[in-house]
């Protein structure tokens, strides 16, 4: 198994693959009694959180706790990070006290590959900048995989601020890899530059994407994409590309609804849009956490099998 | 002094259209005879056979850091790195702490310069004071001063205002006066981490288009026919701003140009490590525009090569690449860069590094011709040694190259400035020369 994941790029099909077998098998641990594997009794690992995030240093957190690992959660605010301390320096402390992975989120982009450099333990990419995301992607493949059971020729359309989006870039990556075909919907202002350079297809119009699709991936517009000028009004937005119901009626009747979270209701989609069956937001969360595991398990644990593991 | 006979050595002198082996006897702070064969019974007699004797490089884009950024590189190690690089003299940037933005400040640069005694220092003067782009800095008295500032920047800021550059550029004409202008669109360019296009794209870093550069360099040029000032465009990085210094020269405009040793080989690719010793200003970009600013500074588009050394200490740098400051250093390396990868023949490899900068900034004492009675600035030169850096031996006080572990070819043997050896046999002389 790889050492770190700082990017999808890391991985290759394969790999991908034996992580979504093994959270397949390690998700009916929620369902359990005893909510808890021993594998990585003894492990420490550190959530190194520079920026702000709620739903992934919990499912972080929940993950190890269930592989039984010892968590440290670390925040930049209220540290010595405010105090002026380094990455590096940080990077060091925390590897002098014996960790044996960082999970890393960091607002500039780059920055997980960087103290991966400076550390003997393992390090995970919980989202960095606008570079990448990719135990989101890992999640939402896993989640695309309860549905569909191949990827090859799979069609996904991810809509609105790709621009600024990790998500969106580990999801293209990912995607592409296993063979899934990607579409980017939004207003040029929120494409990325260079876009045709991605191997996707580009178009501003959601109405003529929407019935052609698998997955519908609506990615978080934020207000100040408004203040810095990328577009004219949220509510134009909304009007122009929001997943509302009535656009929502367009899609096949198998196709899903993901969005990564935290969502906008009622700008990039509705809360009918977001609710309806074919929804599965609420999905991808409860998914994040056996993913995540899968991938500590893999990544700190060894090869044995989680059969063996569990009955330790 | 002893005089100094340089033996043997392949004069390349473009300014008096030299290229030839010859002898070259140096008395006192002057050349006192070129010929093929001059033979000398109590000269200091150094061996230059298989070497180039050329003028000393001339710099006309250096941050030495002093004051206010000692931590980071000083007059003197500065000036030391410039000698082992085979300059003689350097133009030291304004963006210093305080501000060289006034007599006071470009007076104690140039006496900080002539302490070190190892290179001229010429101190740039700020165009805008405190290179905020509000109003003009006292230009005038900057020209006045002991330092005879005739060279005007706001350095790595862009002067926005087209009115304000306006009134800088006919102001300078009043001294005589070059003046160079950062040239990065400031809206365009606003949160840019990195060249805008693939790369850039796949990293998740805000771009800086190359039409922010090419923007500014086209209202400058229609600035600089308004007003017949002499435009210097510093650190070209982009095959469209060669397009147009080539159509502006093509049609008589009184400009130069310089390139940078990194922009004549590095590109945007190796920012995949996000490691900000490749974060410069302006941002490395694609192997086209790396061609294309070969070809330019092959045909003369491009008059010639500038450093843009820029040092910066390992606790700044080493950070994560949006918090991380632009500029490498250059001085050590640019020779052995521009001649492993620009493709220049020796006459305008000299001609780029030394005779065009000093022409450009006015420099009578350097850049050739190294004819008897010139002051010997002069430095030697083994055109095809290869060699790599090695960052811990370096006389600069920072260690933020991008150039370490990479092939260079071309290394300074000896730098002579004010016929004194400031470098010998590669190595500082400490004024022992």
């Amino acid at each position: 198994m790889i050492r770190h994941l700082l990017s999808i790029r890391d991985l290759d099909p394969d790999g991908i693959e034996k992580i979504l077998a093994t959270a397949a098998s390690l998700a009916d641990v929620g369902s359990r009694q005893v909510k808890k594997y021993p594998t990585l009794r003894g492990r420490t690992i550190v959530n190194l959180f520079y920026e702000s995030s709620t739903r992934t240093r919990l499912s972080f957190e929940l993950a190890a706790k269930r592989l039984s690992a010892d968590v440290l959660n670390f925040s930049a605010s209220g540290s010595s990070v405010e105090k002026g301390e380094s990455l590096k320096d940080t990077a060091q402390t925390i590897e002098a006290m014996g960790v044996d992975c960082i999970v890393v989120r960091h607002k500039s982009s780059g920055a997980p590959l960087r103290l991966s450099k400076w550390v003997s333990a393992n390090v995970i990419n919980a989202g960095d900048g606008m570079h990448e995301h990719p135990t989101q992607a890992l999640l939402d493949l896993y989640t695309m995989r309860q549905h569909f059971p191949s990827f090859a020729g799979l069609r996904v359309a991810i809509v609105g601020d790709v621009r600024h989006s990790r998500v969106a870039r580990s999801d293209v990556l990912a995607l592409q890899m296993l063979g899934a075909e990607v579409t980017l919907v939004g207003p040029p202002t929120l494409m990325p530059p260079n876009a045709s350079s991605w191997g996707v297809e580009l178009t501003a119009e959601i109405e003529e994407v929407l019935p052609k699709i698998d997955v519908v991936y609506v990615l978080r517009i934020q207000l100040e994409r408004m203040e810095a000028g990328f577009l004219p009004s949220l509510s134009e937005y909304s009007r122009l590309w929001g997943l509302d119901s009535r656009r929502a009626a367009l899609l096949k009747d198998d196709a899903l609804i993901m969005h990564p979270g935290p969502m906008n209701r009622g700008v990039e989609v509705s809360a009918e849009a977001a609710e309806l069956p074919r929804s599965v937001i609420t999905d991808q969360v409860a998914n994040g956490i056996a993913t995540r595991m899968a991938l500590l398990y893999l990544m700190l644990g060894g090869e044995h099998s989680v059969e063996a593991s569990a009955s330790a | 002094m002893r005089d100094v006979l340089l033996k043997g050595g392949r004069v390349v002198d473009p300014a008096a259209g030299r290229d030839e082996v010859a002898d070259v006897l140096l008395r006192a702070s002057r050349v006192a005879g070129i010929a093929p064969e001059i033979s000398s019974d109590d000269a200091d007699v150094v061996d230059c056979r298989g070497l180039v004797v050329a003028p000393g490089f001339v710099d006309l884009h250096t941050h030495l850091r002093e004051p206010g950024r000692e931590d980071a590189e000083t007059v003197e190690t500065g000036s030391r790195a410039a000698a082992l690089g085979g300059y003689t003299a350097v133009c030291a940037m304004a963006n210093t702490d305080p501000v060289a933005d006034n007599a006071g400040i470009v007076e104690q640069v140039a006496a900080f310069g002539r302490r070190a005694g190892l290179v001229d220092v010429y101190p740039v003067g700020a165009i805008t004071v405190g290179l905020k782009g509000e109003r003009l800095a006292e230009m005038g008295e900057m020209a006045t001063s002991s330092a005879r500032v005739r060279f005007f920047s706001d350095d790595g800021r862009c002067v926005q205002n087209a009115a304000l550059m306006r009134r800088a550029m006919e102001y300078a004409r009043t001294f005589d006066a070059i003046i160079a202008n950062h040239a990065e669109e400031g809206d365009l360019a606003a949160g840019g981490q990195m060249n805008e296009g693939d790369v850039s794209s796949i990293l998740g870093l805000p771009g800086i288009p190359a039409e922010a550069e090419e923007l500014i360099v086209a209202r400058d040029l229609a600035l600089a026919r308004l007003t017949g000032a002499r435009l210097h465009v510093p650190h070209v990085s982009t095959a469209g701003t060669v397009a147009l210094i080539r159509a502006a020269k093509a049609a008589g405009a009184s400009i130069s140009a310089e390139v940078t040793p990194h922009h004549l080989c590095l590109t945007e690719d190796l920012i995949r490590t996000y490691d900000p010793v490749y974060k410069v200003a302006p941002p490395l970009r694609t192997k086209a525009d790396v061609e294309a600013l070969r070809d330019a500074l092959l045909d003369g588009t491009i008059d010639c090569v500038a450093t843009d050394h820029a040092p910066h200490t390992q606790d700044d740098k080493e950070r994560e690449w949006d918090a991380a400051p632009c500029g490498m250093v250059g001085l050590e390396t640019a020779l052995g860069v521009v001649c492993a990868e620009a493709g220049l023949d020796l006459t305008r490899l000299v001609e780029r590094m030394s005779t065009a900068p000093a022409r450009i900034r006015g420099l009578s004492g350097h850049g050739g011709p190294l004819n008897e009675g010139a002051p010997a600035n002069i430095t030697v030169f083994d055109p095809e040694a290869a060699w790599t850096i090695d960052a811990a031996t370096m006389a600069t006080r920072s260690r933020n190259t991008p150039f370490v572990g990479r092939e260079l070819k071309g290394k300074v043997h000896h730098t002579i400035y004010g016929g004194r050896f400031t470098v010998r046999e590669g190595r500082i002389t400490n004024g022992q020369g």
